[in-house]
């Protein structure tokens, strides 16, 4: 939910870290945190328990700029990956303007990544909100781990695609992530399928951190328009 | 609805915002007041200039009368409309206006909390009246920012990034 203030001329957007537990959602907003010049961003916010466990969330202010002389600001916020904790993760989702879901590449939790994607979709569609219909993107962290899954097995199980129904949109689109690859394109059969924008990322290092924030912040500030 | 309804406010609805938050804070000689949408975001502010992070506060503040919801609903009720947290020196009362936006007040000893809860309640009508005028204008629907979708505005994106 963007709160536009055409008095003070701002703009305020939602971005929500979604994922499993122990998936490096808050190692994200902290690897933000740390990089982005001070006076762009406020304070980080950890609503943990006593051994860093995300509790309710992690909370980001960061001020992009001026874009069409609007402030732009977004809030970065992460929700509690641990399955327990649905009931607060839900509540962190009202009002959300764009979606990260940060998957966890290690091959023994494809089962938890599965599980966490399937919640988004549900607690999205309680609040009536439709994630093919709003600015998503998927990063795959920890690449650099021996026990990563290939890629292409993260895409087909976690970001296979949905039909693309627009016909204003069905043109195919490359993937400017992944060269050879298309977040539009139509299948054999004729159907037209879109899917997430995705980034592999190394989020203790920072690798693909930006990039993912980058991407998502794009789509969001085009979805304004 | 396909995503979030945004919603956006003009230089007259901020004054008309701005002119009950005035007055209440007058009558009550609370400290300060703040309304936050129910997303975490600032909407206005009058008073004392807060001595914290005005975006970390609303973002705790949502998610406290969010929480709060949810436990409403567990004992059977369909909302608790205020809420109120009491400290040694300053305390703060809570109140839902619209089901959009939180009016936080942020008191010390100079004033009571039955002044503050009974003013607060003739200025929630007041702004509920006004929020509910502003969202039946905007309607459900997304309000388009011009220009955001130009080949311009893409290229100021980039910018941003480097």
């Amino acid at each position: 939910m963007s709160m536009i203030n055409y008095a003070s001329r701002e703009i305020n957007c939602k971005l929500v870290y979604y994922g499993p537990g122990l998936g490096g959602k808050t190692t994200n907003l902290e690897h933000v945190f740390g990089k982005v010049n001070p006076n762009a961003r406020g304070k980080l916010i950890s609503l943990a328990t006593e051994t860093e466990r995300t509790l309710f969330f992690d909370f980001l202010p960061v001020d992009l700029g001026t874009v069409r002389g609007f402030k732009t600001r977004f809030h970065l916020y992460t929700v509690p990956g641990q399955v327990y904790y649905n009931a607060s993760r839900k509540l962190i989702l009202k009002g959300v303007d764009g979606v990260v879901f940060v998957a966890d590449s290690q091959l023994e939790r494809m089962e938890a990544n599965i599980e966490s994607m399937q919640n988004l979709y549900d607690n999205m569609a309680e609040y009536g909100y439709d994630l093919t219909k709003i600015p998503f993107v998927v990063q795959y962290n920890k690449r650099d781990l021996p026990n990563a899954a290939p890629l292409k097995d993260l895409q087909a199980s976690l970001n296979p695609g949905w039909p693309l129904a627009e016909t204003d949109k069905q043109t195919p689109t490359a993937d400017p992530v992944a060269a050879g690859e298309f977040l539009v394109w139509q299948l054999p059969t004729g159907e037209w399928v879109q899917r997430a924008p995705a980034h592999e990322a190394v989020a203790v290092t920072g690798e693909g951190v930006f990039e993912t924030l980058k991407t998502v912040s794009k789509l969001v500030l085009k979805s304004l328009g | 609805m396909p995503g979030a309804s945004s919603w956006s406010f003009r230089e007259e609805d901020f004054k008309a915002i701005s002119e009950h938050l005035n007055n209440l804070l007058r009558e009550t000689n609370v400290k300060s007041l703040l309304l936050v949408d129910r997303a975490g975001q600032v909407v206005a502010n009058v008073g004392e200039p807060p001595q914290f992070d005005p975006q970390a506060f609303a973002s705790l503040t949502a998610a406290d009368f969010s929480a709060n919801d949810q436990l409403a609903k567990m004992i059977g009720e369909h909302e608790f409309s205020s809420l109120f947290h009491q400290g040694e020196k300053e305390s703060m009362y809570l109140a839902d206006v619209a089901r959009r936006v939180i009016l936080v007040a942020l008191f010390d000893n100079r004033t009571t909390l039955g002044m503050v809860r009974l003013k607060v309640k003739s200025t929630v009508e007041d702004l509920t009246k006004l929020f509910e005028a502003m969202f039946n204008r905007v309607g459900t629907e997304s309000p388009k920012l011009e220009g955001f979708g130009s080949k311009e505005a893409e290229d100021e994106i980039d910018k941003l990034f480097g």
